[in-house]
């Protein structure tokens, strides 16, 4: 018929609509949700890393505990801002004085990874090429810029471990140029080893943005099988009610 | 009582002896209402696909509403920054999305249930366009539909200034200032909206207010109303032709069926179809890729920092795009004004639509090429209005949104002609599968 047509051309409108443009190529960030160890070593780095300047103040220390941490460990490894493993991981600097002191507040990390999704690519993926991406430049106040975040006011907490990158400019042949980033003087980690541990802290921060997100699946596996099977009796109760009619 | 003619009626006392229903009926239309409205409403046979949405509109609302409700009990409209420097109605939906008991799923089922009613709603009306449902004697049926359609606006657009996330206040502050732009009366009236000079806590307590009270009890009305209009006059169907044209000796129709059994089983077929879909987004997928719950939405409101791109929600876009798409200043008047009138327009120009078709038929069935190609048109345009409205603006972007949007207003405004010289062929007497 006519119609099928009709809807077909419908369904390539947004096809031929699509167009997208990203302007620094983001790397990848692994997977890691569901690995606890990688993610336990994620709130380990941000806690010794992050958690001066940052707060997470919508997570509460006990949900580590579904990390597979125990209580004690919570205590004695990560809790430096508070003792009550009910407290949620806010900071000691009120919001005022650190932009008095540095500029601008240093946002609340507990949604980063879901306020840094783009068309280019997941939060994860930003977060993971952004705290990779740190280079010296004597023109900054911090002495640190960023390719991904220009002008950033955060320094490069992690420098000791990746060491100094620059950025150098390199010319082509055909007379263009690009920067690239370099490591000109290493750190405590190997490019690998570091690459992995920033994996890890992404996989944490992203745990954060959502730490029910793999029990909502888990749930949403159980409803759709519930509302496929109840297809299954409502389209044959239609189908008994409807047969003497036509 | 001796004057009531009617007295036997209520002799009934509901007693243990007594019958139950005969007394309820003595003293409320109970059983008349539900044979009026279910099982002796009868209701065309030969419904298809496109029927399933007026059902699941009226889900979508009732899913709100109880979502909504639940929410309203834990969330706090409150611009005020709590001790870490976070606005207390944004830490308040991040307090639900965590440490209530199911908060997060009551949550993503009202956030999801906002894009799915319009999804719902946008298929319901273009049902109404395909079969012409909104042709005499269905004109106030169309009316009420159309300002249900508006009212479900203002409530979405109230409702995402809520969760006080960039996109909130921004996307408010742009809608907002719009108003500014009419002359004389605008930026009173956009205080006036505002209930201060900047959005701030005083605009989120009033938006509170309407969004949980004010509009809902107006949309309950008119939905009210769309239902007991489409009552007296009966449904259309696919074929577009009178049911009612066709009495049986019972004085029934014969291409009718009772709505109930037929079609509240046959609705439930399409509720758990409806809900199996939804729920795929509420579990797997809540941000619908960050169009149901736009990413910049989750950093706090900072009204210090204009976010780069400011768009609206999805279901907004087509509209946003024809306000963007009017560039020119006419009588001295900013070209903002013109667009906040075309915008308006497009919306209200809907309800109009009764008295613009002059076609002999209601059904595509029966109708010729040209209204084929017309619609088939009008949806592309305004899909790729709504597409543009998503992105930032652009030269080429700003000329193809005006070309669609002469497309759109085209469409209704030359529909008395070109649905008049269409060519048609008659309607069958009786309904067709």
């Amino acid at each position: 018929m006519k119609m099928k047509s009709f809807f077909a051309a419908l369904i390539m409108v947004p096809a031929l609509a699509f167009a997208s443009g990203a302007e620094v190529h983001l790397d990848k960030a692994p997977n890691l949700q569901g690995n606890n160890a990688a993610l336990q070593n994620g709130a380990r780095l941000f806690v010794n890393y992050c958690q001066s300047c940052h707060g997470a103040s919508f997570i509460r220390y006990e949900k580590l505990m579904e990390l597979g941490l125990s209580e004690q460990q919570i205590k004695d490894n990560l809790m430096f801002t508070s003792d009550k493993i009910g407290d949620t991981m806010k900071i000691a600097m009120r919001p005022d004085e650190a932009k008095k002191w540095f500029g601008a507040t240093p946002p609340d990390l507990t949604l980063i990874a879901r306020a840094r999704a783009s068309e280019a690519g997941s939060g994860a993926d930003w977060l993971y090429t952004y705290l990779r991406s740190f280079y010296k430049d004597d023109a900054r106040p911090t002495g640190w810029n960023n390719v991904v975040f220009a002008n950033v006011g955060m320094p490069n907490v992690l420098w000791q471990l990746q060491g100094i990158q620059t950025l150098e400019t390199v010319k082509e042949e055909n007379g263009t140029e690009h920067h690239k980033l370099v490591l000109s003087e290493p750190g405590q980690l190997t490019p690998e080893q570091f690459d992995k541990q920033v994996a890890d802290l992404v996989g944490f921060i992203v745990w954060m943005g959502e730490p029910g997100a793999a029990n909502r699946k888990a749930i949403g596996v159980g409803v759709l099988i519930f509302l496929a099977v109840l297809f299954v009796s409502a389209y044959a109760l239609k189908k008994n009610y409807w047969k003497d009619i036509h | 009582m001796a004057s009531n003619k009617h007295y036997d009626k209520y002799k009934s006392n509901g007693g243990v002896g007594g019958n139950v229903l005969e007394w309820i009926d003595a003293r409320f239309p109970l059983t008349s209402t539900i044979k009026s409205h279910l099982t002796d409403y009868y209701a065309p046979k030969n419904f298809n696909f496109w029927y399933f949405f007026g059902s699941l509109a009226l889900l979508v609302l009732v899913l709100q509403i109880v979502t909504g409700i639940f929410l309203v009990m834990n969330y706090k409209p409150d611009a005020n920054l709590n001790e870490s420097g976070i606005p207390i109605a944004f830490a308040s939906v991040e307090y639900i999305m965590r440490d209530v008991t199911g908060g997060w799923l009551i949550r993503y089922l009202h956030s999801t249930g906002a894009s799915a009613f319009f999804v719902v709603v946008y298929l319901h009306m273009f049902r109404g366009l395909l079969y012409g449902s909104y042709r005499q004697p269905r004109e106030l049926l169309w009316v009420f539909g159309t300002l249900i359609f508006l009212c479900l606006m203002a409530e979405a657009f109230m409702g995402y200034l809520l969760p006080w996330g960039q996109m909130s206040f921004w996307g408010a502050q742009v809608i907002i200032n719009l108003f500014g732009a009419i002359p004389l009366i605008g930026p009173d009236l956009s205080t006036l909206i505002r209930g201060d000079f900047v959005v701030g806590d005083a605009t989120l307590n009033r938006f509170f207010s309407l969004h949980v009270i004010a509009v809902p009890l107006i949309l309950i009305g008119l939905v009210a109303a769309h239902l007991v209009a489409l009552h007296e006059v009966g449904s259309n169907n696919p074929d577009g032709i009178e049911i009612k044209a066709n009495l049986d000796e019972n004085g029934n129709p014969r291409d009718g069926i009772p709505f109930h059994p037929y079609y509240t089983v046959k609705d439930i077929v399409g509720v758990v179809a409806f809900l199996f879909v939804f729920s795929i987004v509420v579990f797997f997928a809540p941000e619908g890729g960050g169009y149901f719950l736009e990413y910049n939405n989750f950093y706090q409101a900072d009204p210090l920092k204009t976010p780069l791109h400011i768009a609206p929600v999805w279901y907004f876009t087509p509209f946003y795009s024809v306000l963007r798409a009017i560039v020119w200043p006419i009588l001295g008047i900013d070209a903002k004004f013109w667009g906040v009138v075309g915008m308006g327009a497009s919306v209200v120009i809907i309800a109009f639509l009764p008295w613009l078709d002059r076609s002999p038929v209601r059904s595509i069935r029966y109708r010729g090429p040209i209204f084929k190609a017309a619609l088939t048109i009008f949806v592309v345009a305004f899909f790729i209005l709504g597409y543009l409205g998503t992105q930032p603006p652009s030269y080429v972007g700003e000329k193809v949104s005006q070309v669609c949007s002469l497309i759109y207003f085209g469409f209704f405004l030359l529909m008395p002609w070109y649905s008049k010289i269409d060519k048609y062929t008659i309607p069958p007497e009786r309904v067709t599968d």
